[in-house]
């Protein structure tokens, strides 16, 4: 490929390490993982502490499906699963999917599409990693305590978490740990914020920069409003148990519910922190598949800050059985929001249509995204209406709801790591096996999701480990667990896949795909400090236009060819 | 630059009129701070970024027609590897989880912590960075 400007490097006076010939200068092996402050490297950390995360949750799933498998089961004691759908939910919403977004992709990511040379603030970068890695830690040690991991649900809710109805060291651990990895989200959103704002190339604006940045930095900002709130919700809950405080207890003059409100003015702008990153990886993915430009980029960035202001007026939807909250309100607002959605499902459509579309493995994965995420956002506008809410509150149709929700983020996920692994290792994943993937979790998930709506609406409460053989629930949740199991096996596959192109490299060149954004015009891996020279950006699409000079998307400058004459 | 500003101005007043609409139909105080909260996390830095861009005016990165030689210069100044972070992170850990086992991990933890806090200052004053 040809790269037009070298970009100038004036003052390249190193001092020892991070030279730009610069990674045999550093320190290797562990001293690397422990020392390094490349985005690369932390990038790297995270992506995989959080894919380990997200297999020790798919883990407890599986043992919480086994349980539910049949009628009367007693397979796990009532407490054990109490402390499985816990820690099933704490790592996978707080250890998995934020972190893997905004930890993983976005700071391995970010800096590249906005041809920047590392993150703003490199150490605070690693710092935010390593209070992330020893809260995940310390989570995951509750288990090893006397009592027993935390076992109040991920949402925690008071009175149900207060030192007599959730005693010992394991709740404790549980808030210890959101703490922590709660001011390593607050710091990755800060260096997000600083990156995109401060440190694009020349010619880089707003409106260039590549969707996947965008929403990493409305993510940023989301977090930076909402995380605050959760920690400050944190410390009140160890002041109740520890100190003798009675915010959250009716006992002492204070009020359980405010717990609800605290937690989920954090919980719904969350909901969005871990959606968007993963709506930007869709709409990276669905142009380069689609060969075609993305159809209505200022409307995505319209309808991505949209939904972040939106997001933060909508907390209160998951309290509407509490009787304390406004309905018209947060239903009102919830009803809005899928507004901008929906222009946004819009303009995917609008992209892959009359585009040749190549269904390759990420995607396939991003349109299994799309399937997902539109049963569960059209469920989700169900529940925004308070008469629904009221009759399926707490049962398996809300539980369906947001599986169905988060899975699609998790099709995200996957499609990323399919269509960004060439980036990060210079070696291509196995298409083949990508595709077997795909059509177990795929089919897994439906079969899977599809039982527990029916179930829900038949009446069948959360969180509870086990039902009569009377309650008519068994061939669903029979289905629920063989879904489950597929879901498993297709993770298994791509486990596979990683494995096998890991010993028997495929290696690929800088852009294997053809693709649009910055990260594509540097080599694969990247060198340390990214990039040894940066295509001119004339378009949001500035690899493309370097590659393509005659196809190219430029709104200024060099005139636009006229792409209907080449062929011969 | 006014860009920025301009969109984290959008989003406090959003926060603004939502807060008081919200606090006005509802009478409830909690999610009325934390609205208000939300405006003033949109005001500041826009307000900080708008006074910012009266003064350096369009950056090459604002300025659809730049070339890259417009952003010649420094970039930036970025550490090289440090051991800092990691043992500010396992400080802060030790400390936090005294919160839960007694004071005895906050002894190393604050320790750990105000020595990564005299070593990244003194990193920076001494090198170990590199110029972008």
């Amino acid at each position: 490929m040809t790269l037009l400007t070298d970009r100038p490097k004036v003052s390249d006076d190193d001092h020892g390490a991070g030279g730009h010939d610069g990674e045999h200068h550093g320190p290797v092996g562990i001293m690397k993982w422990l020392t390094s402050t490349d985005h690369k490297v932390i990038g790297m950390s995270y992506t995989i502490t959080s894919f380990v995360m997200f297999l020790i949750a798919g883990l407890f799933a599986i043992m919480i499906r086994v349980q539910l498998t049949g009628p009367d089961s007693t397979i796990v004691s009532q407490h054990t699963y109490n402390e499985l759908f816990t820690m099933h939910g704490s790592l996978m919403i707080y250890l998995f999917i934020g972190p893997f977004a905004f930890g993983g992709l976005a700071n391995y990511i970010v800096p590249l599409q906005v041809g920047a040379p590392d993150m703003a603030f490199p150490r605070l970068n690693a710092f935010s990693y390593w209070l992330y890695l020893t809260g995940s830690l310390i989570m995951i040690g509750g288990f090893l305590t006397v009592g027993g991991s935390a076992d109040f649900g991920w949402v925690a809710y008071a009175p149900l978490s207060d030192a007599v109805n959730s005693p010992g060291a394991g709740p404790d651990m549980w808030i210890v740990a959101l703490m922590l990895t709660g001011f390593s989200a607050i710091f990755t959103g800060v260096n997000l914020v600083t990156t995109i704002f401060y440190l694009r190339a020349p010619g880089m604006t707003m409106f260039r920069v590549p969707i996947f940045t965008w929403n990493m930095l409305v993510t940023g900002i989301l977090i930076l409003i909402a995380f605050p709130v959760l920690f400050g919700a944190l410390v009140m809950l160890w002041c109740d148990r520890h100190l003798g405080t009675h915010i959250f207890s009716v006992v002492g003059g204070g009020v359980p519910v405010l717990w609800q409100n605290l937690f989920w003015f954090w919980g719904h702008p969350e909901v969005y922190i871990i959606a968007l990153p993963f709506f930007g990886v869709v709409t990276e993915v669905l142009p380069v598949f689609s060969r075609k430009p993305l159809f209505g980029y200022r409307g995505m960035i319209f309808a991505t800050i949209s939904i972040a202001a939106l997001s933060t007026a909508v907390w209160a939807h998951h309290m509407f059985t509490t009787g304390t909250v406004l309905l018209p309100f947060f239903s009102l607002m919830s009803y809005f929001i899928a507004v901008p959605t929906g222009i946004k499902f819009f303009n995917w459509i609008g992209t892959m249509w009359r585009g040749s579309v190549i269904l390759n493995t990420p995607m396939l994965f991003s349109i299994g995204f799309l399937l997902l995420f539109l049963g569960g956002g059209v469920t989700g506008i169900f529940l925004a209406s308070p008469p629904i809410d009221f009759a399926t509150h707490d049962t398996y149709f809300v539980v369906a709801h947001f599986h169905q929700v988060i899975f699609a983020l998790v099709f995200g996920a996957f499609s990323a790591i399919y269509y960004w692994h060439p980036k990060f290792f210079g070696r291509m994943l196995r298409d083949g096996l990508g595709k077997i993937s795909f059509w177990l979790m795929i089919v897994g998930s439906f079969v899977m999701l599809t039982p527990m709506y029916l179930v829900g609406l038949r009446g069948m409460p959360r969180r509870i480990a086990e039902y009569a053989a009377t309650d008519g629930w068994t061939f669903e949740n029979r289905l629920v667990t063989i879904g489950s199991l597929m879901i498993f096996v297709g993770v298994a596959v791509t486990l596979v896949n990683l494995v096998v192109s890991w010993r028997k490299p495929v290696f690929c060149g800088a852009n294997p795909w053809d693709a649009n954004s910055l990260e594509w015009a540097t080599s694969s891996p990247p060198p340390h400090h990214n990039f040894d020279s940066i295509p001119p950006i004339r378009s949001e699409r500035p690899v493309w236009d370097a590659n393509h000079p005659d196809f190219t998307t430029h709104d200024h400058g060099l005139s636009p060819a006229e792409p209907a004459e080449v062929s011969v | 630059m006014k860009f920025e500003a301009n969109f984290l101005i959008f989003l406090g007043i959003f926060g603004a009129i939502t807060a008081l609409v919200y606090g006005i139909l509802s009478d409830e105080l909690a999610g009325t701070v934390m609205l208000a909260g939300f405006a003033l996390l949109g005001l500041f830095p826009g307000g900080y970024y708008l006074w910012w861009h009266r003064r350096i005016g369009t950056r090459a990165e604002d300025d659809p027609n730049a070339e890259l030689v417009d952003g010649a210069g420094v970039v930036g100044v970025f550490p090289s590897s440090s051991i800092w972070p990691f043992i500010f992170g396992v400080g802060c850990a030790l400390v936090a989880i005294s919160l839960v086992f007694g004071f005895w991990t906050a002894l190393p933890g604050f320790f750990m912590v105000i020595s990564a806090a005299f070593g990244i200052v003194s990193e920076s004053r001494h090198g170990g960075l590199s110029r972008h």
